[in-house]
């Protein structure tokens, strides 16, 4: 493994490795984009990451990821890798993009069974190509100094998953953007996706993370995503970094009236892992619902930042963000609601439910509603505790030993989020790995 | 088979059961009946080894074995069936994969191979006829929204299935219709053999009809006051309760 290298000014670091980009971008260098990129490091030097004083990042302290100078993957370097190094991750018989460090993969990507009209690719190739998605989207849905890391991965945006369906197109089969961290220089990833669903289309995004060493790497992922009307979406995110790595991930989707959102986001990795979505229900009679589920454990600190945004009337929203706490791992969750005056009638339910496996996990959990409209139903609730006492008995009570009966309620209570999966061999899948998780190598229900 | 020998336990510092004596034996029927709060749910939890009870004196031998030093899934592989008189809600978790748990779990203890699928299907298909349980009971969570009834029922297919050497029902026919006592009853008796035993507690005569007890006990404040054949059931729900609760008076005094 290369040493890391510790830094005392990451916005001269990243300032430095910019540069040296830049330098190798010659001519590239006139373009909008790039323009872009250099207003974003210039306001990185000067913000640098968040600290604990900031409100937003209060039970989040990214200082270990300051204090690492990691090295802006600025290339394709995936000669060698094949997908069998991130079994089970690749979804068999879903149309795949697959991004080694970043960079799209055009060996291990498949979408020739895609239907035509369908754009599904690299982000690079449809920059280049100036796809009018990309001139109308990119860069403009998540701000883009939202948080430093969005800025850092702004900075150094070159590469991530480009999917443009037009209107009316039903996919039956999910689109896998597969992303790969591998290699053993602490390398920083900065994926940036753009997903633009035509109206009245319907399609389901698998997001996966996977890794094939376990070391220090910096994952700092933009999703951009855009819903046309009555659109309908599932996104299924699973993030199973290193537990040595950090992912930060910003994804932040607008909908248009009728649209359906789900998002099931399940996080397993990562030494520290912050994961924000954000989503605006610009129209009416929008449905968004985010489930989230993360295993906790070792020292991980995983946190889950939401914030749905009724800007119209007659919107719902459903919220359901698990935990699982074990050893001395941190979870936190912050789920904003906004009800703007606009939004009469708006239905939105926020539920957060934290299990602790261990005396030394904890729990931060905050919702923050703000309503500026008068008629309308928002509930909030977040509970945390142990396993129950009286359930263990009965199970044990019926012959069950005490550890299998704890695994048996502990998956239940994984598995109330992963069942709201759709796809069934995602699901399967995601439930077998919940279950290696959660019994830490044994096998649970055989 | 079960020896109970002055058993008393208590929750933090109240003493809930101040000296239960009982034995019973392979092929005996007993039926414990008593007031409201007298511990007869305690006892039966006791004997499952619930541990929020704190036993502080006294011995309970079951096949010769030292019940109280076993673990409460050791129990249960040995053949000790508790149903619950407030079965829990297990949400996320399926009825037939609890079963199928548990039926493996005892199984092994005793030696014997797992079910397959399609054995184990068959054997619940077989003992939900004779409870005459909903079917869809089936793939829901263990009792979660099962009404009052269902649970009840679920508890006697899990017995069922299971075939313990001693059951304990606690209140089983409480929140029956009478149907469903009946259909409750027969299957308690269809398992009814010489060499297991069942204990019923409940609080009414109504089900001795169909369950017929060898031996009928009144716990009264956390003791047996007083302990007869069938018969007895018939005079409490003549008399009541509070007959032996003056006579039992002077006893609490001496203790
Ligand atoms: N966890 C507990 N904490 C405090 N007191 C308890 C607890 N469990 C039982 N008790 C008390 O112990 C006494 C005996 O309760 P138990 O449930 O054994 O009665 P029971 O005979 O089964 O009554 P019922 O006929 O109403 O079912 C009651 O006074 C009850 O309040
Ligand atoms: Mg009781």
């Amino acid at each position: 493994m290369k040493t890391v290298k510790a830094i005392h000014q990451p916005g001269e670091w990243y300032k430095s490795r910019f540069d040296a980009f830049e330098r190798s971008l010659n001519g590239d260098s006139k373009t909008a984009l790039h323009e872009l990129r250099r207003e974003a490091i210039g306001r990185f030097q000067e913000t640098g990451f968040p600290t604990n004083r900031n409100e937003e990042w209060k039970f989040t302290n990214v200082s270990p990821i300051a204090q690492i100078g990691f090295e802006p993957v600025l290339r394709y370097a995936g000669e060698g890798v094949t997908l069998e190094q991130f079994d089970p991750l690749a979804l068999p018989g879903a149309h795949r993009l697959v991004f080694v460090n970043g960079f799209f993969s055009k060996p291990l990507s498949s979408t020739s069974a895609l239907p035509e009209g369908i754009q599904c690719g690299s982000l690079a190739s449809a920059v280049r190509s100036s796809h009018e998605g990309v001139g109308k989207y990119l860069g403009k849905l998540v701000k883009f100094d939202e948080t430093p890391f969005v800025l850092l991965n702004t900075a150094f945006l070159l590469d991530g998953a480009f999917l443009f369906i037009p209107d009316n197109i039903v996919l039956e089969e999910p689109i896998q953007f597969l992303f790969l961290a591998t290699g053993d220089a602490p390398a920083l990833i900065t994926p940036r996706n753009l997903v633009v669903i035509g109206n009245r289309s319907q399609a389901t995004i698998v997001e996966s993370y996977g890794f094939t060493q376990s070391r220090q790497y910096l994952t700092n992922v933009v999703t951009e995503m855009y819903l046309g009307e009555g659109a309908v979406v599932e996104h299924d995110k699973l993030q199973h970094e290193s537990t040595s790595a950090y992912h930060v991930a910003m994804m932040q989707v607008n909908l248009s009236g009728h649209s359906t959102l789900t998002s099931n986001s399940i996080a397993l990795g990562g030494s520290i892992a912050r994961n924000n979505i954000t989503t605006i229900l610009d129209g009416e009679g929008i449905e968004c619902t985010l489930n989230g589920l993360s295993l906790g454990t070792g020292s991980q600190l995983i946190d889950n930042h939401t914030t749905i945004d009724h800007a119209k009337p007659h919107c719902e929203s459903h919220q359901l963000y698990k935990a699982i706490l074990d050893g001395s791992s941190r979870g936190v969750f912050n789920g904003k609601i906004f009800v703007r005056q606009d939004a009469q009638k708006t239905d939105a339910k926020q539920t957060n439910k934290t299990l602790l496996l261990s005396d030394d996990a904890t729990m931060d959990t905050k919702p923050q509603l703000e309503i500026f409209a008068d008629d309308v139903k928002c509930t909030h609730g977040a509970t945390i505790g142990q396993l129950d006492a009286e359930q263990i008995f009965y199970l044990r009570s019926r012959g069950i030993d005490e550890s299998k009966a704890r695994d048996i309620l502990t998956f239940a209570f994984a598995s109330d989020v992963v069942r709201r999966v759709h796809h069934e061999a995602l699901r399967d899948r995601l439930e077998i790995l919940v279950h290696e998780r959660l019994s830490g190598g044994r096998a649970i229900g055989d | 088979m079960l020896e109970i020998r002055d058993l008393h336990a208590r929750i933090g510092t109240t003493e809930i059961l101040n000296g239960i004596t009982l034995s019973v034996n392979a092929g005996e029927v007993h039926a414990i009946m008593g007031p409201n709060g007298s511990g007869k749910s305690t006892l039966a939890q006791v004997l499952a080894g619930r541990d929020t009870y704190e036993v502080t004196n006294g011995s309970v031998l079951y096949n010769g074995k030292d019940l109280l030093d076993m673990d409460p899934e050791e129990r249960a592989r040995e053949g000790l069936f508790l149903a619950f008189q407030y079965p829990v809600e297990i949400p996320g978790v399926s009825n037939t994969y609890f079963l199928k748990s548990a039926l493996n779990a005892i199984r092994k203890h005793r030696g014997l191979d797992d079910l397959d699928a399609v054995e184990f299907l068959q054997l619940v298909k077989e003992k939900m006829r004779l409870v005459q349980l909903d079917e869809t009971l089936l793939s829901r969570p263990v009792n979660e929204g099962f009404s009052g009834g269902e649970k009840k029922r679920n508890e006697i297919f899990h017995m069922a299935v299971l075939e313990p050497k001693l059951a304990i029902l606690d209140e089983t026919d409480s929140g029956l219709d009478i149907d469903a006592l009946r259909i409750v009853a027969d299957g308690v008796n269809k398992l009814r053999r010489k060499d297991n035993a069942v204990i019923v507690v409940t609080h009414y005569q109504r089900l001795l009809n169909y369950i017929v007890p060898d031996f009928v006990h009144v716990m009264v404040d956390g003791h047996i006051a007083k302990s007869g054949g069938k018969e007895l059931a018939l005079t409490l729900e003549e008399r009541g309760y509070d007959w032996l609760k003056e006579d039992v008076e002077p006893m609490s005094v001496h203790a």
